[in-house]
């Protein structure tokens, strides 16, 4: 998953006690493990809570083509190329599949996008990082690709059903990106001088960005507990960076590769990574606008969609007209 | 022989590897989610087409070159495409009609090289033809939506059939390479595609309220590589420039 700081109704979990018949059963039903779907009553936070959550998921997605179809035109093969521009296209699908999740709780895909496209709504801080060499593929499909997988592969077991069902398909595709780029960083790795340069240069570039995918540490938040509670996030997000460490610290080594941390090490006891924690001054300054290429990814997006309006003005036009001259002929 | 064979199969190569570049740099700028997707997998398909008779062309050379040292390491003069699909993408609009014009084309081409008298040329004919059928359907459909859409949307499509027009008549225009490639069985003589070709671009102008241009002036030099247009190089020197600034890796 692609979503950072979502906020949820901000009050705390209330207990079973606490909470009106109607809303009782609900939780019940998450509690045993049940899904929700759309023509189910839902308490109003939760479906406030996941508008949010899969709307920036999908728009990472969408913004997420950018900085890979920097490369497209670059890639160094045939196969390379089809295969960035397969992945690509299945960003783009998964990004179709989340809006129409969304849809089912009441909100158009239009007024989504205006909200991605004013700035109201975010997606995932890691896009705003620059993609400056071919090794970057690479770095995005394993450790991007890869930190998203860790959120979406539990997100499988989600309370809401059309969520649930589009993260089953959205895992498959997500773990063929993370192999692909694992596959680029080898052939760097394991290359002339020159490529085992840039693959360290990605790592030494993405490593930060990626583990602050998590967002900070949410042991303390209400918003999270909630979602907690309605199995609409399964995992704290240190747990799920500790796991992450833990399974790319070995892919690295095998790669010859050094993870920019010196403080990194196996610690025995806990049976876990120490790592450094990221710059959070610096995703907070990226969460705010001003990461290395927010400005250029909402200018893209705002450029298609308004160099766009008058195709789809366009071709809403004749399918109206069409229409019309069908109940005419009626 | 198998020089003009080798020659043809860059001319099919080529097409399909220019114009699957120049659709691929749409990625992420589309009009709406779905046509991301469709210019997508169009670009997928093309490039894939590209390896199948890139890689043949270099088999029949026998110089050692496959799909990929074709593709990055010949400068303009040696490829064979059509002028057509080298020109920019402009909006969105001049995309799709550069699609059309050449999607039809494509197609019949495709069609008369599965009776080939060459199987490797029929098989590969035979798949992409799968492929290239509903890249002619899509873009029939955009350019009848868009140029029977709205006063903006029409006005735009017919520009943009009125810029690339010039471009068409390469496509119908023999020469030794294709009279040798007719005589062999291999391959249809080009004209003999036109009157189909008419036929069909009457019937979606008509359906899309646009109107054919009554110059049938043709650029020409793409095939043959004797006078490519300016664009082409700018491409290539994106396309190819990890490959000719890191010749010694692989990727």
């Amino acid at each position: 998953m692609y979503a950072q700081m979502i906020k949820s109704t901000g009050e705390g979990v209330k207990s079973l006690d606490e909470m009106d018949p109607q809303e009782r059963a609900f939780q019940e039903r998450i509690n045993a493990g049940g899904k929700i779907e759309p023509k189910d009553w839902m308490p109003d936070g939760y479906r406030k809570n996941l508008i949010r959550q899969i709307g920036q998921h999908a728009h990472s997605e969408i913004v997420g083509q950018l900085p890979e179809g920097n490369w497209i035109t670059r890639a160094p093969t045939l196969e390379r190329k089809a295969i960035l521009l397969a992945k690509v296209q299945d960003e783009a699908g998964h990004g179709l599949y989340l809006y129409c999740a969304a849809e089912t709780l009441g909100v158009t895909r239009d007024q989504l996008t205006r909200d991605l496209l004013s700035g109201k709504m975010k997606y995932s801080s890691i896009f705003n990082y620059p993609t400056l060499t071919w090794a970057d593929m690479g770095a995005v499909g394993w450790l991007v690709d890869g930190a998203a997988i860790m959120n979406q592969v539990p997100l499988q077991r989600t309370s809401y059903g059309p969520y649930a069902r589009a993260m089953v398909r959205i895992c498959k595709e997500e773990s063929f990106h993370q192999r692909q780029g694992y596959d680029i960083m080898m052939k760097m790795a394991k290359g002339t001088e020159a490529q085992k340069k840039m693959a360290q240069d990605a790592l030494n570039r993405f490593w930060g960005p990626a583990l602050m995918m998590f967002g900070p540490s949410d042991e303390n938040s209400v918003h999270s507990a909630q979602s907690m509670a309605w199995k609409i996030k399964m995992n704290s997000n240190d747990e799920l960076r500790q796991k992450f460490v833990d399974e790319c610290v070995p892919q690295a080594e095998y790669l010859g590769l050094t993870v920019p941390d010196p403080e990194l090490k196996w610690n025995e006891e806990r049976g876990h990574y120490d790592f450094t924690q990221p710059d959070w001054d610096e995703f907070f300054d990226v969460l705010r606008g001003n990461g290395p290429c927010n400005t250029e990814r909402l200018e893209a997006r705002n450029k298609a969609w308004d160099d766009g309006a008058w195709v789809r003005d366009g071709l809403m036009a004749h399918a109206a007209k069409k229409r019309a001259a069908k109940l005419a002929a009626e | 022989m198998s020089d003009h064979l080798f020659e043809y199969l860059c001319r099919m190569g080529d097409n399909t590897l220019v114009l699957g570049h120049r659709v691929s740099e749409w990625c992420g700028h589309a009009p709406v989610l779905e046509e991301d997707i469709a210019l997508a997998n169009t670009a997928l398909d093309l490039i894939g087409q590209t390896t199948l008779w890139l890689d043949l062309a270099g088999e029949v050379e026998g110089a050692g070159r496959n799909a990929d040292k074709l593709a990055f390491h010949r400068d303009v003069w040696d490829f064979r495409n059509l002028l057509l699909v080298e020109q920019p993408n402009g909006d969105f609009g001049q995309t799709m009609m550069r699609q059309f014009l050449f999607d039809a084309w494509h197609l019949l081409q495709l069609k008369a090289l599965m009776g080939s008298s060459n199987a490797q040329v029929a098989a590969i004919a035979e798949k992409s033809s799968k492929e290239v059928t509903y890249h002619l359907e899509r873009a029939t459909d955009t350019v009848i939506g868009l140029g029977d859409g709205t006063e903006e949307s029409h006005n735009r499509m017919q520009a943009a059939l009125d810029k690339l027009w010039p471009y068409v008549g390469e496509m119908f225009v023999s020469d030794d390479v294709d009279a040798a490639m007719f005589d062999a069985g291999i391959a249809p003589d080009p004209a003999s595609l036109r009157p189909a070709y008419d036929a069909l671009l009457d019937d979606v102008f008509a359906a899309a309220t646009l109107v054919r241009p009554q110059d049938d002036f043709g650029h020409k030099g793409g095939k043959s590589g004797k006078r490519h247009s300016e664009h082409l190089g700018h491409m290539l020197a994106q396309m190819q420039w990890l490959q000719r600034a890191y010749p010694d890796a692989t990727w």
